[in-house]
């Protein structure tokens, strides 16, 4: 088998900085980068567009446990006990887009429609099932809240965090991906 | 005796790249050997650096050909674990080579990696926390450490391998010009000590060599074009060549028309001497025109009876006063910590003062937001990195008028100006990620000067760059100060920067300001050079040594040298 | 910086030489037994202990006034959202109804007033816990105790490494965020969602593109030292496991037995007076 370029290796040096680096921008994006949308006490929390595109650049293990440091780190620190069933669920909203990160292929400069497609597919059903099943699902099975309100605050969460994933993921996996296209293809206009 | 490093016939191009970054690369280091490695931006030194600690082949990937051999292994067949044994490496940034949470830590990450029992770890960190000085600052944060401190772990963390070469990729690109002497002598001194092989990749030559060196390597265009001693390096005319400042003390005799062979003792300012030195230095002193003073323009801003310290942080500013006139290209200089940013931050209004009253052009300042401050007073920041927000360099430029709601004509016509006057022109539908350092650097003040600021404020505006684009930039601000009138404050540790291009220096100390005055007044001042560590210029030795007024001769000497710049 | 944000206190109380992995360990496994039961009585207590245990760390009231003001906030929101999306929920898991006043949608009965007491009483249960956690525990040896649970030493490590830069990374978005401002960005409140998204990704492309570049860099760094290359790795910072550690424990897992026999003696998770 031909040897893999370093930055498809599962879980190299680079993987673990990406993580420890990964969480630190996730911890200080839901502490400080939140978008008020308008209705009261509902923002989008840019740290999910963040999670995508880093989980499509460091793969399934980066994207699982940056998704679950980062939103463990911060509800342990902000409201002093980690909500398990949504940390679980970021971790694995991470850890599913990265699965698809040697298709995406982003280190090779090209993130056209077909991608920008794909990926916004894949979170949209990522999103989805964690948030308007997934999570509301274990608030009741775990902490036994009423039905209604986690499925009500489930939905909520899966168009809040869809949106993030979607705006702010795509572009800056289509920046990451110009960023790699040489200069030699680039021409000086007088 | 085999050499410690060897490069036989070396050529390497990186895989992102067209063209080869080193050419056929020959050279043989014997232990115990002291080398010096120059260059401009892009001449390839840092690529001959990887491939001594091996992070080419092993990390970065390209197409080698030849054969790097180190401590008796071939680079290429042998692992960056097994080379680590052998070269320690101290980058250029401390920020990222520090990744213990503690000084303590950082000094034992080889060991904790090579799972040494932490008894014998903690013994071994103390030994070298006090060769080098940090035995105070084991449980100190990298935050709370200075950039001297942070060096001097990274030292320790590789010393602590005990291999037998040690190599510094520019080791003063971070550092005040205090604590790079520090960090010069402190480098010779282990070589001395442990009889190591010291490689130091560096453009600054002349700090380099405030310590002996055994051989200097010359690289441009990835090739080495020359390998002598620091004497032959200094008579000879490569320094020009490849776009390197030689020495300010030997720009000075050839100003005096010394000619270069009739100079002995040429690397030390201390010893340099040459025939009738002193008469014909004196003589050409004598027929410089004296420096013509700038008029005082009307104040643009007062700062007036300002306090501000941090929550919990000392007091940085007390009743502090100081005017920017019109027209002013004004450096200020001072230790680390000492408040030169905050200074910059009370003005943009990131921080807002205890008590005190800013005013520009009259107006107070305390009334106007961030924004509306911008509109009058760009920042630019010492990373374009972090301030660069958009895909294509034109919206990039455009975004602050964009963001006032301009209309069409008027930003078009006001970024093409803006991209004109910064020499973007040509790149404006570029994506800013093709763009050079320098570029960048540049795309963030044009983005500013879409506003029409009337004062600039920028944080180290040339660190990290080798001569050519230090001179390039520094002219460029220069030509914005003195035809488009805009006013500069230039926070910044280069000396060079201060006495070449600065029209006034203003001196911050822990007790607010320390002096006010021309540039080289400043660096005639010993207690003010040790206050705001900085650092004697060699101009300064000579000119005692020859019994010449300090501050004339450094003044004169700097006015001569502008004109001979790249 | 790293001492501000997770307010680690080096004092000399038996709490602080405890080692990290243990109070991980105790804290992951008391939160997860709080989080299980719905035995009023044993969270109450496991309340009292917690403060009890929080008045041994010598924590001053000002390190800890915001994250409880926070934490009080969050949780009565909490509370009352339940009880407007179901005001009913305490009768229907309790099996009985002991009306109190209202009627129609918005009624007020016993067992809802009960059942979101114990809900209270969930959100707070931990609190001082993760307090003592943060206040007493130094963020290197946290690393180090993780590897100590068998967590791989490269996951341990990543924690370390978030640790040591979240301070950098939050210098870099203030300076990031305020230079941006004076560009001319600001959060107005009228400015449509779209022009709010365009103010946050002028700061988040800075920000996340530098430090994609110091990624790279400091794996280069660790690699030149040799990270990773040995399958384990041994840590400045560590705490053999002392009496201390062992009788926390096992006082730990007296409390989770206790938790799980009043599973058995309840019939279930809920403890029901009615």
């Amino acid at each position: 088998m031909a040897k893999r370029p370093p930055h498809h290796d599962p879980f190299n040096v680079r993987t673990v900085v990406a993580i420890g680096i990964g969480t630190a921008i996730i911890f200080i994006l839901k502490r400080w980068v939140s978008i008020p949308t308008g209705f009261p006490n509902t923002n989008i929390d840019t740290s999910y567009g963040v999670l995508g595109f880093l989980s499509v650049l460091y793969g399934p293990i980066a994207g699982f446990l940056i998704g679950l440091f980062g939103h463990a780190l911060n509800d342990f620190t902000q409201y002093g006990t980690p909500w398990w069933t949504w940390v679980l669920t970021t971790g694995l909203i991470g850890g599913s887009i990265g699965l698809f990160w040697r298709w995406f292929d982003i280190e090779s400069g090209r993130f056209g429609l077909k991608k920008i497609i794909s990926f916004n597919l894949i979170q949209l059903l990522t999103n989805g099932i964690g948030w308007a099943l997934l999570a509301p699902t274990l608030d009741i099975l775990v902490y036994s809240e009423p039905a209604n309100k986690v499925y009500v605050q489930g939905v909520i969460s899966a168009i809040s965090n869809t949106v993030s994933t979607g705006v702010i993921g795509t572009i800056l996996l289509i920046a990451y991906a110009a960023s790699r296209t040489q200069s030699g293809s680039l021409k000086r206009e007088e | 005796m085999t050499p410690a490093i060897k490069f036989d016939h070396v050529t390497f191009q990186y895989d992102s790249q067209a063209e080869p970054t080193l050419y056929d690369i020959n050279l043989t280091i014997t232990p115990g050997e002291k080398l010096l490695i120059v260059g401009p931006s892009g001449s390839g030194k840092s690529t001959l650096g990887n491939l001594i600690n091996g992070l080419i082949p092993h990390a970065l990937r390209g197409q080698l050909t030849g054969r790097v051999t180190v401590a008796g292994q071939d680079v290429a067949a042998s692992s960056l674990a097994a080379l680590s044994r052998h070269v320690g490496t101290v980058l250029q940034d401390p920020d990222s080579q520090f990744v213990g949470l503690t000084t303590a830590e950082d000094i034992a990450f080889a060991l904790e990696n090579d799972a040494i029992a932490p008894a014998r770890m903690r013994q071994q960190v103390a030994h070298w926390a006090a060769t080098l000085n940090l035995s105070q600052q084991l449980e100190l944060s990298p935050q709370a450490l200075s950039g001297g401190q942070k060096q001097r772990t990274a030292m320790a963390g590789v010393l602590i391998d005990e291999g037998e070469i040690l190599l510094f990729d520019e080791p003063l690109a971070a550092l005040d010009p205090a604590t790079g002497k520090r960090a010069i002598a402190l480098i010779d001194a282990l070589h001395r000590q442990f009889n190591m092989t010291v490689v130091i990749i560096e453009h600054r030559l002349e700090d380099v060599l405030t310590q002996p060196v055994d051989r200097v390597i010359v690289m441009d265009g990835g090739r080495i074009q020359a390998d002598l001693t620091p004497e032959a390096l200094l008579q000879s005319d490569w320094l020009r060549r490849v776009g390197l400042r030689a020495p300010l003390y030997l720009e000075a005799l050839t100003a005096a028309g010394i000619e270069r062979a009739t100079i002995t003792n040429i690397a030390d300012a201390a010893t340099v001497s040459a025939p009738q030195l002193k008469t014909r230095l004196t003589n050409w002193l004598g027929a410089q025109a004296p420096p013509v003073a700038r008029a005082t323009q009307a104040p643009l801003l007062t700062i007036q009876d300002l306090t501000f310290g941090y929550p919990r942080g000392r007091q940085l500013f007390a009743h502090f006063d100081l005017t920017i006139n019109r027209g002013d290209m004004l450096a200020l200089v001072g230790a680390n910590g000492v408040g030169k940013s905050t200074l910059s931050q009370l003005i943009t209004g990131f921080v807002a003062p205890k008590s005190g009253q800013l005013r520009f052009n009259g107006q107070d300042l305390a009334a106007l937001s961030v924004k509306e401050r911008a509109d009058h007073i760009g920042y630019i920041m010492q990373d374009p990195n972090q301030m660069l927000s958009k895909l294509q360099l034109s919206d990039e430029v455009a975004l602050g008028l964009t963001l006032r709601h301009a209309d069409a004509a008027t930003i078009q016509a006001k970024v093409a100006q803006a991209l004109q006057i910064c020499g973007l022109y040509p790149f404006r539908n570029w994506p800013i990620s093709a763009l050079s350092f320098g570029q960048k650097k540049r795309a963030t003040i044009a983005s500013i000067l879409t506003l029409d600021p009337e004062l600039l404020i920028l944080d180290e505006p040339t660190a990290g760059q080798d001569w050519r684009h230090y001179t390039a930039m520094m002219r460029f601000l220069e030509t914005l100060n003195q035809q488009h009138g805009i006013t500069m404050l230039l926070i910044t540790h280069d000396m060079h920067l201060m006495l070449e291009y600065a029209t006034r220096t203003v001196v911050l100390g822990s007790q607010g300001l320390l002096l006010d005055a021309p540039p080289a007044t400043v660096l005639s001042q010993p207690d003010i050079i040790a206050a705001a560590s900085l650092a004697e210029t060699s101009l300064y030795a000579l000119a005692q040594r020859v019994g010449l007024d300090p501050q004339q001769f450094t003044a004169a000497v700097i006015a001569n040298e502008r004109q001979a710049a790249p | 910086m790293t001492e501000q944000l997770f307010g680690y206190d080096d004092q000399d109380t038996w709490l602080h030489h405890l080692g990290g992995a243990t109070k991980l360990l105790a804290f992951l496994g008391l939160s997860l037994i709080a989080m299980a039961s719905y035995d009023t009585r044993f969270i109450a207590a496991i309340v009292v202990l917690s403060l009890f245990l929080f008045k041994q760390a010598h924590i001053a009231w000002r390190q800890v006034r915001l994250v409880v003001k926070v934490i009080v906030t969050f949780s009565l929101l909490n509370l009352v959202t339940v009880y407007l999306f179901a005001p009913e929920y305490g009768v229907q898991l309790y099996g009985s109804r002991h009306l109190l006043f209202g009627q129609g949608y918005f009624t007020l009965t016993q067992e809802q007033l009960f059942y979101e007491a114990n809900l209270a009483l969930k959100y707070i249960v931990t609190v001082p816990l993760a307090l003592i956690f943060l206040i007493t525990t130094n963020p290197s040896e946290f690393a180090a105790s993780l590897n100590k649970l068998h967590l791989s030493y490269r996951v341990s490590y990543a924690v370390a490494l978030a640790l040591r830069y979240i301070p950098d990374i939050q210098t870099a978005y203030h300076q990031i965020s305020l230079a941006q401002q004076a560009r001319g960005w600001e959060l107005s409140a009228k400015a449509k969602l779209s022009a709010r998204f365009k103010g946050a990704l002028q700061i988040l492309l800075p920000l996340i593109f530098s430090s994609l570049a110091r990624i790279d860099t400091i794996s280069q760094a660790m690699e030149l030292r040799r990270f990773g290359r040995n399958p384990r790795r041994s840590w400045y910072r560590d705490h053999p496991f002392a009496k201390a550690d062992w009788l926390t424990l096992g006082g730990v897992a007296v409390i989770i037995g206790i938790g799980l026999w009043l599973f058995h003696q309840n019939g279930g998770r809920f403890y029901n007076p009615f």
